[in-house]
């Protein structure tokens, strides 16, 4: 049942992907319902770029338009299903963090959002530690340079700092909070003088909006996916995250993420300041809610031994790891590396425990004539990477990039040319990585011994090996 | 249109300016060219001249583009019917609508000093800051068809007129820019040729744009004695059109005709080419100083074009009206003649 599933997911998702990719144009040019009539929408207000969602990538797309020079004369809408937010950073540090890469902090300062964030709060990371439970093996990620790898930042932080530099633009970015979209009309590929060529947005509250393109940024489980008869493929893991604010027990010199893959699901601990960290722990639905439901003090304990116990080592898989190392230190002295423990958890911050599910997803189509997916929409990938946001960043820095090329051109912004573009740009990149991250997640899900020999000895021989690292980085 | 019969259709498409059929058909003169399809009976474009096609040899020289008497009803139902394809990307008009890509940036560059339009179309090398680099411009695009050019000109900011002598056209196109506030007020469109709106608008414009336009008139020296007149002094021409080469041959006649068999034998005539030589000859006869001129390419496989040292085949001309120089070395108007023949001969255009 959810084994066979997941087995041929990877699989399934790169064939249906490329199936995607050579399908016919003629296939994306079909649209679902109905054109509307002329008459109908004359008094709809027409839209250069309406972005559905207002989360951390929908923000983030409506801001980095909203600041393009291109886009100055343009009108660009923002839906956001939630009310807006008045933010004043607190005290205590929120539960939900992500992981900011370089490259998207870089997206983020291109509109002036990024200074809003070092304002506030956020902590940077120099090094990263991954290991096994069931082996010695370790891998560690650093910069040359001994440059900031990525950044923890809480995602309030991230949407407080957007929505200042979407009011900033507030002439070209108009935000309609408490609204959210239930139905899209979808224009004709070509059009007769009857019909409107534009997307028809209906809101909850009977108001009309016109686009000229649509841009999907609400999520995993997004409408405007849903609508476009785009193909999703998906599963839900059986897996839930466990995220909380932990205080260490002394302060330090809190700049590495840590890592630890245990049988039942990866632990993270990323680190928010000298005396702080996140937990991050992805594990089996009942475990999840046993963490959730045990006393303060039993808590820290599990997470304490999930870092430093070594309940899961085999005599054999030690010796087979202690013979590879050696070997490797032969070929590659500098290769191999010292496995180091996380700082040790002395108390979690009372109501920041929370558990959320997990799962997986692609879309098949990133694109269509006047509609994009961004973000969650397009993509879902599990938390053992930090990827998720910084993948919907990325599709941002594309697509921002091809809308402005197309509208220095004078084109037509839904026109599926550039589209394709940057659909076909961001799969590349995005498939391969997807496909990994789950593949990690699967093969780090077990402890069976073969798979742990040859993951002990991936990582032990992708640690030795530089070039890889950086590639893996470069992600 | 997908598939390889499609791509090198398309490739023919691009290539031939406009096809005047020898033995007896009428000539018939479209920008985008005449399409045939597989049985090998002509098809016209829309914006065809009007002829006669009832075995009589028509000189252009007689017509005027709206006399609507001469036009064979048939040939106008083939026109209407191509009329729809004007704004289907992926039909049969799609490599004008990709050569969009290289001329906006083309003609969007005339105005900067130091722009390169580059030999990419996502190429950012501009140091134009404005978001409008046309905003305030007149532009007159002569021969529109259904407004591929015009709108990307409009967006930008400019106010452009577009004139095509086929009123099918500019229904298309008006019906087309209609749903779009902006460029419904930027954009006028109109029925006509190049002579019929030269006495009303004597240097009114900034710019003209004669795109896939030049290999279809007649008398290319009055055309650009006409486009002269609307030009402001200091105003630019820009063109784009197909060179009269060995390489034009093979490639949009012989393959094209005889290789792909897409295209009847004799269906291209490959005279009424022009050459950049005789282009620039002509311009700088006639008050104009070329600027730039620069070779374009298409590729049926990727159906894109893109920029090329060589003009054997495609060109785009960029030429400026000497400033403070009239027309024809004098400042009155054409005399009555050279109106005439100005009024006869470039009605055939586009």
């Amino acid at each position: 049942p959810a084994g066979d599933a997941r087995d041929v997911t990877s699989a399934a998702m790169a064939a249906a992907c490329g199936r995607a990719l050579l399908a016919p144009l003629g296939a994306r040019m079909r649209a679902c319902p109905r054109a509307p009539l002329r008459s109908l929408t004359a008094a709809a207000p027409l839209y250069d770029v309406v972005v559905s969602g207002g989360g951390m990538v929908g923000s983030a797309m409506a801001a980095a338009l909203g600041h393009d020079i291109h886009f100055h004369d343009k009108k660009i809408a923002l839906l956001e299903a939630g009310p807006r937010k008045e933010y004043r950073l607190p005290e205590s540090y929120s539960n939900r963090v992500s992981s900011i890469s370089p490259g998207s902090a870089t997206l983020l300062s291109s509109f002036g959002a990024w200074d809003h964030i070092c304002s506030l709060r956020c902590k940077p990371f120099r090094r990263m530690q991954v290991w096994d439970a069931c082996s010695e093996a370790i891998i560690t990620f650093e910069k040359d340079d001994l440059d900031d790898m990525g950044y923890i930042v809480e995602n309030d932080v991230v949407m407080s700092a957007l929505t200042k530099q979407l009011d900033a633009v507030a002439d070209r970015v108009e935000v309609f909070y408490g609204s959210r979209a239930v139905g899209y009309t979808w224009p004709l590929p070509s059009h007769s003088c009857d019909t409107s060529p534009w997307v028809q947005i209906e809101l909850a509250d009977g108001r009309r909006l016109q686009t000229k393109l649509l841009i999907g940024a609400d999520g995993h489980n997004s409408v405007v996916r849903k609508e476009a008869e785009i193909q999703n493929i998906e599963h839900q893991y059986d897996q839930s995250a466990v995220v909380a604010t932990l205080h260490l027990s002394e302060a330090t010199d809190n700049n590495v993420a840590w890592q630890r893959f245990l049988p039942t699901g990866p632990i993270a601990l990323l680190p928010l300041s000298d005396t702080a960290s996140s937990l991050v722990w992805s594990t089996s639905h009942q475990h999840a809610s046993k963490l959730l439901s045990m006393d303060k003090e039993s808590f820290v304990d599990s997470i304490n031994s999930a870092f430093w116990s070594n309940v899961n080592h085999s005599d054999f898989i030690d010796a087979a790891g202690a013979m590879f190392r050696s070997a490797l230190s032969l070929l590659k002295p500098s290769g191999t590396a010292v496995r180091q423990l996380p700082p040790s958890v002395a108390e979690v911050d009372p109501e920041s425990r929370a558990v959320f599910p997990l799962g997986m997803g692609h879309a098949a189509q990133y694109v269509r004539h006047r509609v994009a997916l961004i973000g969650d929409a397009a993509h879902r990938v599990h938390p053992l990477a930090g990827q998720g946001v910084n993948l919907g960043f990325g599709d941002i820095a594309c697509l921002a990039h091809h809308l402005s090329a197309a509208a220095f051109n004078g084109q037509d912004l839904g026109s599926l040319k550039h589209l394709l573009r940057f659909e076909t740009e961001r799969q590349r990149h995005n498939v391969s990585l997807i496909a990994a991250i789950d593949l990690l997640k699967r093969l780090y899900s077990t402890s069976l011994s073969p798979l742990v020999l040859l993951r002990t000895w991936g990582l032990q021989a992708t640690n030795a090996l530089p070039p890889i690292k950086e590639i893996i980085a470069a992600f | 249109m997908v598939g390889g019969g499609g791509t090198i259709r398309a490739f023919v498409r691009a290539l031939s300016g406009r096809r005047a059929a020898a033995g007896g058909r009428g000539e018939l003169s479209c920008c985008t060219g005449a399409l045939l399809n597989r049985n090998g009976s002509v098809r016209l474009s829309p914006s065809s001249a009007p002829t006669d096609l009832n075995g009589s040899m028509v000189t252009t020289r007689r017509l005027l583009s709206t006399s609507q008497s001469s036009v064979d009803p048939k040939e106008l139902r083939k026109f209407q019917l191509l009329a729809h394809s004007w704004w289907d990307e992926q039909g049969e008009y799609s490599a004008l609508h990709s050569m969009n890509d290289i001329r906006v940036p083309f003609i969007r560059c005339g105005f900067e000093d130091g722009c390169f339009y580059g030999d990419t179309v996502l190429n950012m090398g501009s140091t134009y800051q404005r978001g409008s680099p046309l905003s305030g411009i007149k532009i007159l695009d002569v021969g529109c068809g259904g407004g591929l050019l015009s709108e990307p000109l409009g967006r930008l900011g400019a106010s452009v007129t577009g004139i095509d002598p086929l009123e099918e056209n500019i229904r298309v196109a008006d019906q087309h820019k209609s749903f779009d506030p902006v460029l419904a007020k930027r954009i006028q469109y109109k029925s006509s040729s190049l002579e019929e709106i030269v006495e009303e608008s004597v240097e009114m414009f900034d710019v003209i744009v004669a795109s896939e336009v030049v290999e279809h008139v007649a008398d290319l020296e009055m055309f650009i004695k006409c486009c002269c007149q609307v030009l402001k002094p200091g105003g630019s021409l820009f063109v784009t059109t197909i060179n009269k080469t060995q390489l034009s041959y093979i490639l949009g006649i012989v393959v094209a005709e005889k290789i792909a068999g897409i295209v009847p034998e004799g269906a291209h005539d490959w005279e009424k080419f022009v050459p950049p030589e005789e282009l620039e000859h002509l311009l700088e006869a006639n008050g104009f100083s070329v600027k730039t001129v620069n070779g374009m390419l298409y590729n049926p496989l990727t159906e894109s074009w893109s920029w090329i040292e060589s003009t054997s085949i495609n060109y785009a001309l960029h030429a400026v009206k000497s400033g403070g120089q009239a027309q024809t070395s004098q400042t009155e108007p054409l005399s009555e003649m050279e109106s005439e023949q100005c009024s006869a001969t470039a009605g055939t255009s586009v």
